[in-house]
């Protein structure tokens, strides 16, 4: 009896270690967990009082997030229900099938995948070229439609290697998308418009295109315009006139007697000296939170700006540069346990 | 106007690197000095500039009254250059025009921190010296309340307490600029200083003064003596008296002193502060009271309190009622040009960027055209 448990707990743990390699999750496996998936979402429609046919996925998120809420910050760790295709990571199917034959004729290259992208990328190339001689043959002008390729990028390696659910290395990769260019290249390319597209993807042309507000006029005609701004746990309201003298009140109260300190004052000054605006502004301030020194930094990033709407787009250009319109992200690091700070260990005891 | 300033700064400046640092007074200054040295003979034309005291005036009139930077910056340029202001005018103008033979009248001058408060006391105490008025000049009331090492109980009241090293400094310093006023009046009653040294009466003030000096511990009392004797005298009208307190607000708020059985002292009971809070009561003619309000060194009061009814408290403010007050406000921007264009002059502002018109509105914006912070914000360029 001894010798017949050793030999099933060996052959069980084998078995073990060879399905780990190619297969985690059987498709049995996942099968079952999408009938759970089903059954579960039919439970939570009937537990929240809705219609279980018409219960889409955002109704779940939100019954999910209803009944576990949860106060952690990173949105990955709260508990989640989704599609099992969705959670587990698509796999390899067995490549060969029960007489051991592999069903693709490029399995034992080792990239069956990848060559056989090449492949059809290639003969799809040997389409365009056989079309454009027959267009040349016959005299007819070749079809020049510009591909938008400014708004348009190829598929990065990591996307590409989860289409194909294999490796690629980076010469492979770098050799398909010179291949796809030369695709692209030939001006008869619009016949596989729809096979190129699987491997393009829309970039948007201007990533946050931030909108300069127009000047406001307010009641006697002085134009005015507000800007707001944080750093740390400060925030900041500024509103800049024009035809000022140059005096800034804060909270009401004036900047001489707010901030004290000769370096909160430099601070508000630097978005005035580097447009050479000095005397011409007059700004009211409200701020809150934060310290001295985080205020002080809230209400410069507000009143630049502010100052946008008042200035040339070159000028904004130059102040993005020096810094003056990004927010600082520069925040308060957390304590670690095991730590006497965010970086600062105990005192080490030799004994 | 500027246009020319600036026009004759440069023109005053390269004369100046071509002959030596010393400087020549006769020599044409640019538009924000002034010759008139003379505070009764200034005007609305002269506000903004700035007038020059000759150093040994200085030494006679303010052996103690001007503040400790104005002192350095005395040291370092050589010369004593006061800017002449409208506060300062202002309380001119009234004492010009001040009838002797009704009550002393009170000025209090009050302003946020820096302003200008004590030299625009100090500007009216060059002009009554200048005029020939009895100055008593306390340069700053606070030190009297504060940091003493020394109290003994006076011998004259047993209640009060006696400060001997301030007193003794102070009637040191007042020795020395009213020397004259000293050897003539005399005194009216006969004083006993302990058992055994008296000062008869009709003996000159100089007599009491030395006295205090040379027994430090009846000085508190020598100085009580000193005040009730011009108090009583000032109204016959051969001298006028000028009372010029600064940090009047010291004399009716907390002290920091406490006595041997660790109980705190309130200013009544310390001889100086009794003695002092009569002579600023206006009961007797023949003279003007002109206080100033600091906060600078002042006890348990916020630093953004600078009003009369704050800093002065009730008792205070009931005391010194009724009073004309007199404020004074930051720069104004010919001040605040004058103020520059003298830095330059003295160049004193080293830094290349200080020179121009950026550079300028740059210290404008940054001192908020405050005296006091312009000229910390002009030492280190």
């Amino acid at each position: 009896t001894l010798r017949l448990i050793c030999t099933t707990t060996t052959a069980v743990q084998k078995k073990n270690v060879g399905a780990s390699g190619p297969e985690k999750y059987t498709e049995a496996f996942i099968k079952k967990q999408i009938e759970e998936f089903n059954l579960g979402k039919r439970h939570l429609a009937n537990m929240m009082g809705e219609d279980p046919e018409t219960f889409t996925q955002e109704d779940i998120d939100r019954a999910i997030a209803y009944l576990f809420p949860s106060g952690l910050f990173d949105e990955q760790a709260r508990p989640v229900m989704k599609h099992p295709n969705e959670v587990f990571p698509e796999q390899r199917k067995i490549q060969w099938g029960e007489d051991g034959r592999p069903f693709n004729f490029l399995f034992y290259t080792g990239k069956q995948s990848y060559y056989s992208l090449m492949h059809e990328t290639y003969e799809k190339l040997l389409n365009v070229q056989k079309h454009q001689d027959q267009l040349i043959a016959q005299d007819l002008p070749l079809q020049k439609e510009k591909r938008n390729l400014a708004g348009s990028r190829w598929l990065t390696k990591i996307e590409l290697e989860e289409m194909l659910l294999e490796k690629v290395s980076d010469d492979d990769y770098s050799r398909f998308i010179q291949l796809l260019q030369k695709l692209v290249a030939l001006p008869c390319a619009d016949i596989e418009e729809k096979y190129i597209q699987k491997f393009s993807k829309e970039v948007p042309v201007q990533l946050q295109k931030v909108v300069i507000e127009p000047l406001q006029y307010d009641e006697r005609g002085v134009a005015f315009s507000t800007g707001e701004g944080k750093r740390k746990t400060a925030r900041a309201t500024a509103v800049v006139y024009d035809n000022g003298t140059g005096k800034i009140t804060v909270n009401g109260i004036d900047i001489l007697h707010y901030f004290p300190v000769l370096q909160d004052r430099e601070q508000l000054l630097f978005p005035f000296q580097f447009l050479g605006r000095i005397g011409k502004h007059d700004t009211v301030c409200t701020v809150s939170g934060g310290g001295r020194s985080a205020q002080a930094g809230a209400m410069r990033l507000a009143t630049a700006k502010a100052l946008r709407s008042f200035v040339t787009e070159k000028e904004v250009e130059f102040m993005r540069q020096a810094g003056l319109l990004t927010v600082d992200p520069r925040v308060k690091e957390r304590k670690k346990p095991g730590q006497e700070g965010p970086r600062r260990k105990f005192t080490w005891k030799k004994r | 106007q500027l246009e020319r300033g600036c026009a004759l700064h440069t023109a005053h400046r390269d004369g100046l690197s071509s002959v030596s640092s010393q400087d020549v007074p006769e020599r044409p200054r640019a538009v924000f000095h002034t010759s008139e040295s003379d505070p009764a003979k200034h005007t609305e034309q002269h506000e903004g500039r700035l007038y020059n005291i000759p150093l040994e005036e200085v030494n006679a009139v303010f052996p103690h009254g001007l503040p400790q930077r104005f002192q350095q910056q005395i040291r370092t340029f050589n010369e004593a250059r006061v800017m002449v202001r409208k506060p300062a005018l202002e309380l001119l103008a009234y004492l010009k025009g001040s009838n002797l033979t009704h009550p002393a009248v009170r000025y209090v001058i009050y302003g946020e921190r820096g302003t200008g408060k004590t030299m625009t006391l100090c500007h009216v105490v060059h002009y009554c010296s200048r005029q020939g008025w009895l100055v008593l000049h306390i340069p700053d009331a606070h030190l009297w309340v504060k940091n003493c090492k020394e109290l003994l109980q006076s011998s004259y009241n047993k209640d009060r307490l006696d400060q001997p090293l301030q007193a003794s400094v102070w009637l040191k310093n007042f020795k020395t600029s009213n020397e004259r006023f000293l050897q003539e009046i005399k005194t009216q009653k006969k004083y006993m200083w302990g058992k055994r040294e008296s000062t008869e009466e009709g003996r000159p003030l100089m007599e009491v003064v030395e006295q205090g000096l040379a027994r430090v511990r009846s000085a508190s009392d020598a100085v009580g003596v000193l005040l009730k004797e011009l108090k009583q005298q000032s109204h016959r009208g051969s001298f006028r008296l000028l009372v010029a307190v600064d940090g009047v607000n010291a004399l009716w708020g907390q002290t920091t002193l406490r006595k041997e059985d660790k109980s705190p002292v309130s200013p009544e009971e310390l001889t100086l502060v009794h003695n002092l809070r009569k002579m600023v009561k206006n009961d007797w003619s023949g003279g003007a009271i002109v206080t100033t309000l600091s906060q600078t060194g002042s006890l348990f009061k916020p630093s953004s309190a600078y009003t009369p009814q704050e800093l002065l408290g009730k008792e205070g403010f009931d005391a010194l009622d009724p009073f004309v007050p007199i404020p004074v406000p930051n720069y104004s921007a010919k001040e605040f040009e004058s103020c520059y264009g003298y830095y330059l002059e003295r160049r004193w502002l080293q830094h290349e960027k200080a020179r121009t018109e950026d550079g300028k509105a740059e210290l404008q914006f940054l001192s908020g055209s405050n005296p006091r912070q312009l000229d910390r914000l002009a030492g280190p360029l």
